[in-house]
């Protein structure tokens, strides 16, 4: 009988044969054809643990760090292990609902999945971290606390300078071809973001194996593939914080901004945009929240008005059109012109200050008496010079002398987003007069109205090629890096010294004298400091703005530029005060004291109470007050309804209200972007 | 009993004791490999408090009863196998009121220490019955009577392990139709059941009324293609129709059932996953224990493969090497000592590791079928037919599971898995089938 059946063993043989082929087939498969399951190991079982270096500090001229490095603490989450935890005593801890608080774990496990720990709440205010750190153990595992070093600001000052950190978006992932990770800081505007290469040091990787319930168990590979942390360099800068803190607190209240350098080197020693706002607000968790109440102020306390914001020079122009005239050999110091009150030399009479005769007998007079006439017909000799064949070129000349000057163009500081200002092309005029013009057309050029606008950072900029007579270096604000190497040319650029006239020491102290008169006898007499020669310069910018669809003149802007010692310049200023009148009235003493309080190191409590004086008053347009007064009681009302509705969570101990870490609060000011602003 | 020693055995297969011994160190290695955590190494192994230890444990227990099985006459097994038959069919039944429960399972005793699952046991007691039944004179295997007598003798321990909730252990059984089929089971049946099988698959791949249209047009086709036959033989069409009507009666009506009233929603989602599609239970029937314990088990089951293969897949073509493999070292892999070892060989040795396995498996299974082959009794036939079933049973469902081609079930891997009661199960089950070959001369009935 079992003989019969013998055959069938092949067939079972078969049976066991294709089977096994099947398994075989699946492996290769899985094992050999397939790389994901790889990276999923990885995945599981590989965390790779960033170890960041500490930022680098910036100094001041004095060696002092006006921003250094604190701890934060985040509370992290791991959602898997929230089971048991009393979870309502945290929700009371951090001031939050627990529908809030449901929410941020499906957050969290959104983002990170349930394995891995996320962020429950960053950079956590000192009270509540006090709080926490008492009880955290009985929200362990589930809750840790993490450290982060994040920046603070003792000065509370500089903050359009420094620019602030911020976490990489998805933009900046690709721009840097993923050298940052999601979750990492970078810096995002000011010396933070141009310097971010030096600041940051170098990230260490450290990869750790970990096992099923997310624990560390050892190093990957013994450290293999690990790489060390290296701390980020410092920067040493030309500022001077307490002439910086000054000039912000001479800017309170008002729209404006003040630059000044040290003609020499470039170096700024203040740069300062009113209204500004203390850079500790855009460090810890209010970072966001801040930072969208500042972008919708309509006084715009974020954008720095030093160096992007644009306004027709004025007066403070005429020193460079003598310039120019002096190059091109059109006038000699001695040139004199008899001005009557007003200059007819084109259709239109240009009005000028002063009537008397003699006022405008030679440059040195037209320029301590700011003589319109004067400069108007400087401005037509230049252009129509002979020696260049017709209006067209002369301008041309005359334009290539206001860019090389640094106007028009921008000049490289390094902070980002800088803006040009506006030498206006031959091709505007062209389009604008159908190719009939002439230097009458645009004679107001030469007395800086018009196709024309600067920013104060370049205004500051003229002055040093007047006290260097002749020549400057790019305005730059850091001096050195520390444990610099051979490979930091970043540096490079603010070594170039840019010679841009051929006119002898001897003239250009005739306009630098003309300038001191200004400041001895002139219209600004206001800037004067005691013992030390200022030569400087007032400008009235008139200028326009749209207010509810209507296009209108607004008030002056108050200009100021100049340097001191006349003799051996030490620092270069310009001060611009929006819609505040008169150059003299506000923006002339304010760099009195800028410039003072630089040469001497301190101030007499007279000029302190001046300080306060001008700290105190309020320059705005009324239409930007009503707007940011709308916005501000707008926002505490938001605050008063925050604290009202922690307070009804925290109703077991009603006596100690919830105290908010500081914020952002519109302090009544207003920006009103120079020209042609629109106002809704 | 006669007067045996080790010497005096003549025709021991060598060959499978090697293998055997390799596949039970590989085993323990791999054991050594997921659960060494850095203790001290001497007192690791002596205290038998590690799992490497307490499985050489059960390697040494189980070559004391290999000894005793060889030293013992062929004709034992032959004169108690029904008497064993009995005791085992008594220890799965008392199962019930003495079991304790232990993750899920129904099916284990555990008395002063020691834990015994009967239905492991029971797999040497079943293939000593039915080689006994087969090897009986005269046995006629084409007589529906016999082949109802073999089924019995398999499916009632099949049915009892179901009842304890140890399905896997349950399919187990029905390897032994393969012993049946070689000692001449018609292969009809055999097929019905294979294409029955193909049905219940197809019934979950495709929709039900396109199955069922598919398989009407199957039947007209092959109706048209014979239609001259037709005409002469009118059984044809009767056969065909009642084929047809017992297809669709399957497909619409038994394996709805058999899926929604007899299996568990977890099995049943378990099954479907693995043919790659997402089973939608009624829940509104269900207490919300059971949907949170389906919940669970689903999870689980998915965890499980999911982390399987991960581990294998990321083995490569060389492997991680020997206590390398993170994903086996540090848990990832649920189960990664029992019913998982296999993961530990596919992350630390790839593929290459993977195949040598295999080949091993292969071979052994090879030389059972050789050894099988060259009995002159039926019963030593039907017996090592019958080992070589089950192993193979076990190999292909456990490898296949942790590669993600069938269905989670849990099975040992023979010789490797963590186990005591399992690994002396398969040695005593190898044993006396070497034991047998040994006295391949002889005729036992």
């Amino acid at each position: 009988m079992p003989v019969f059946n013998q055959s069938r063993k092949n067939v079972i043989r078969l049976l066991f044969l294709v089977a096994f082929i099947i398994l075989i087939i699946r492996l290769l498969f899985l094992q050999l054809a397939s790389t994901q399951y790889d990276l999923l190991a990885m995945d599981n079982a590989v965390s790779k643990k960033i170890v960041y270096p500490d930022r680098g500090i910036i100094f001041d001229r004095k060696n002092r760090s006006v921003l250094e490095n604190t701890l934060t603490y985040d509370l992290m989450v791991m959602p898997t292990q929230l089971k048991g935890l009393d979870t309502l005593s945290m929700c009371k801890i951090l001031g939050i609902s627990s529908d809030q608080f449901k929410e941020r774990v499906i957050g969290a496990i959104m983002k990170n999945g349930r394995y891995r720990p996320s962020v429950f709440e960053g950079s956590l205010s000192v009270e509540t971290f006090v709080q926490l750190q008492e009880n955290i153990y009985r929200f362990e595992p589930g809750f840790f606390l993490q450290e982060r070093p994040i920046r603070s600001y003792p000065y509370k000052a500089a903050a359009h300078i420094l620019g602030y950190v911020g976490e990489v978006d998805s933009n900046i992932l690709k721009r840097t071809n993923y050298y940052y990770q999601m979750g990492d800081y970078m810096g995002l505007s000011g010396l933070e973001r141009y310097y971010e290469n030096i600041l940051m040091g170098k990230r260490g990787v450290r990869y750790q194996i970990k096992d099923n319930k997310n624990r560390i168990v050892g190093r990957y590979e013994n450290g293999k593939y690990d790489s060390i942390a290296a701390a980020g360099r410092n920067l040493r800068t030309y500022v001077d914080i307490e002439v910086q803190a000054l000039a912000e607190r001479l800017l309170k209240n008002k729209l404006g901004a003040i630059v000044a350098i040290e003609p020499q080197t470039g170096g700024v020693i203040a740069m300062a945009s009113g209204p500004t706002y203390d850079p500790n607000l855009l460090t810890g968790n209010l970072r966001k929240t801040n930072f969208s109440w500042m972008l919708r102020d309509t006084a715009r306390p974020l954008f720095n008005r030093a160096i992007k914001g644009q306004y027709p020079p004025g007066s403070t122009i005429k020193p460079m059109g003598a310039l120019i005239a002096l190059d091109e050999g059109v006038i000699t110091p001695q040139y004199g012109f008899s001005c009557g009150g007003s200059y007819l030399g084109c259709r239109r009479p240009i009005k000028c200050t002063h009537t008397n005769a003699g006022h405008a007998s030679n440059l040195r007079v037209a320029l301590a008496n700011s003589c319109n006439s004067y400069f108007s017909h400087i401005y037509r000799l230049a252009v129509d010079n002979p020696k260049l064949n017709g209006t067209t070129n002369g301008y041309l000349k005359w334009k290539q002398y206001m860019n090389s000057f640094g106007l028009g163009v921008k000049l490289g500081i390094d902070i980002p987003s800088e803006d040009r200002g506006l030498i206006a092309d031959t091709g505007f005029y062209n389009r604008l007069y159908r190719g009939n013009w002439n230097s009458c057309t645009n004679v107001f050029l030469g007395i800086g109205q018009g196709e024309m606008q600067a920013t104060p950072l370049q205004m500051a900029n003229l002055m040093c090629i007047i006290a260097n007579k002749g020549f400057y270096y790019t305005p730059h604000f850091v001096k050195s890096i520390d444990d610099a190497t051979a490979e930091d040319t970043i540096l490079n650029p603010f070594k170039q010294k840019h010679e841009v006239t051929t006119i002898s020491g001897d003239i250009y102290e005739l306009v630098q004298l003309g300038m001191q008169d200004v400041v001895e006898s002139g219209t600004g007499r206001v800037a004067r400091i005691q013992g030390v020669a200022v030569a400087g310069k007032t400008g009235t910018a008139e200028n326009y703005g749209i207010i509810n669809g209507k296009r209108e003149k607004l008030k002056d802007h108050s200009w100021f530029v100049c340097f001191a010692p006349r003799e051996n310049p030490k620092i270069a200023v310009a001060v611009i005060v929006e819609n505040a009148g008169f150059g003299a009235t506000w923006a002339g003493p304010m760099a009195g004291l800028v410039m003072e309080k630089f040469l001497n190191d301190t101030l007499s409590d007279a000029r302190w109470k001046e300080v306060e004086r001008i700290e105190n008053t309020e320059i705005i347009l009324p239409i930007v007050r009503t707007k940011r007064n709308r916005l501000d009681s707008l926002r505490k009302e938001r605050i008063k309804k925050m604290q009202n509705r922690v307070m009804a969570s925290n109703h077991s101990k009603p006596s100690s209200p919830k105290k908010f870490p500081v914020q952002y609060m519109v302090h009544a000011v207003a920006n009103l972007r120079h020209d042609e602003e629109q106002f809704i | 009993m006669k007067n045996n020693s080790f010497d005096e055995i003549k025709g021991i297969d060598w060959t499978v004791v090697v293998v055997y011994a390799i596949l039970v160190i590989m085993g323990i290695a791999s054991i050594f490999a997921t659960t060494f955590r850095d203790e001290d190494l001497v007192s690791g192994f002596l205290s038998f408090k590690t799992d490497y230890s307490r499985q050489l444990l059960y390697f040494l227990i189980s070559m004391v009863l290999a000894g005793l099985v060889l030293l013992a006459d062929s004709k034992f097994f032959t004169a108690t196998a029904n008497l064993f038959y009995f005791i085992g069919m008594v220890l799965l039944l008392l199962v019930f009121p003495f079991h304790t429960d232990v993750k899920g399972t129904q099916s284990i005793i555990r008395f002063s220490g020691f834990q015994l699952q009967p239905a492991e046991l029971c797999k040497v007691f079943v293939n000593l019955a039915l080689a006994k039944y087969l090897s009986t004179q005269d046995l006629n295997f084409s007589k529906l009577k016999s082949q109802i007598i073999a089924s019995l003798i398999v499916l009632i321990p099949s049915a009892i392990t179901i009842m304890q909730s140890e399905t896997g252990l349950a399919l187990v059984y029905f390897s032994f139709f393969l012993v049946m089929y070689r000692e001449g089971l018609p292969s009809a049946i055999l097929i019905i059941g294979f294409s029955a099988a193909l049905l219940v698959i197809l019934t979950l791949l495709i929709d039900q009324n396109i199955l069922a249209a598919l398989l009407t047009i199957t039947a007209l086709l092959f109706l048209y293609v014979v239609r001259r036959q037709l005409k002469r033989n009118k059984s044809i069409l009767i056969t065909t129709i009642i084929i047809w009507t017992a297809c669709v009666g399957i497909q619409r009506f038994a394996v709805p059932y058999f899926f929604s009233d007899v299996l568990k929603p977890y099995q049943v989602q378990r099954i479907y996953s693995t043919v790659g599609k997402d089973f939608e239970v009624n829940t509104e029937t269900m207490s919300e224990e059971d949907i949170k314990k389906m919940e669970d088990k689903k999870k689980a089951g998915n965890y499980n493969v999911k982390q399987s293969k991960i581990a294998i897949g990321s083995g490569g073509m060389w492997g991680k090497g020997l206590m390398k493999g993170t994903q086996t070292r540090y848990d990832f892999v649920p189960e990664q000592r029992t019913d998982f070892i296999f993961c530990t060989i596919g992350e630390g040795f790839g593929f290459l590791g993977s195949l040598f396995l295999l080949g091993l498996y292969l071979f052994l299974l090879m030389r059972l079928i050789t050894m099988a082959e060259r009995q002159r009794s039926s019963f030593s036939r039907s017996y090592i037919y019958g080992v070589a079933s089950v192993f193979f049973f076990h190999i292909f469902i456990n490898i296949g599971m942790t590669i993600g081609i069938i269905p989670v079930i849990g099975i040992p891997l023979p010789f490797m898995s963590y186990g005591g009661t399992a690994l002396i199960t398969f040695t005593v089950l190898l044993f006396i089938a070497i034991r047998l070959d040994a006295d391949r001369q002889m005729i036992l009935r």
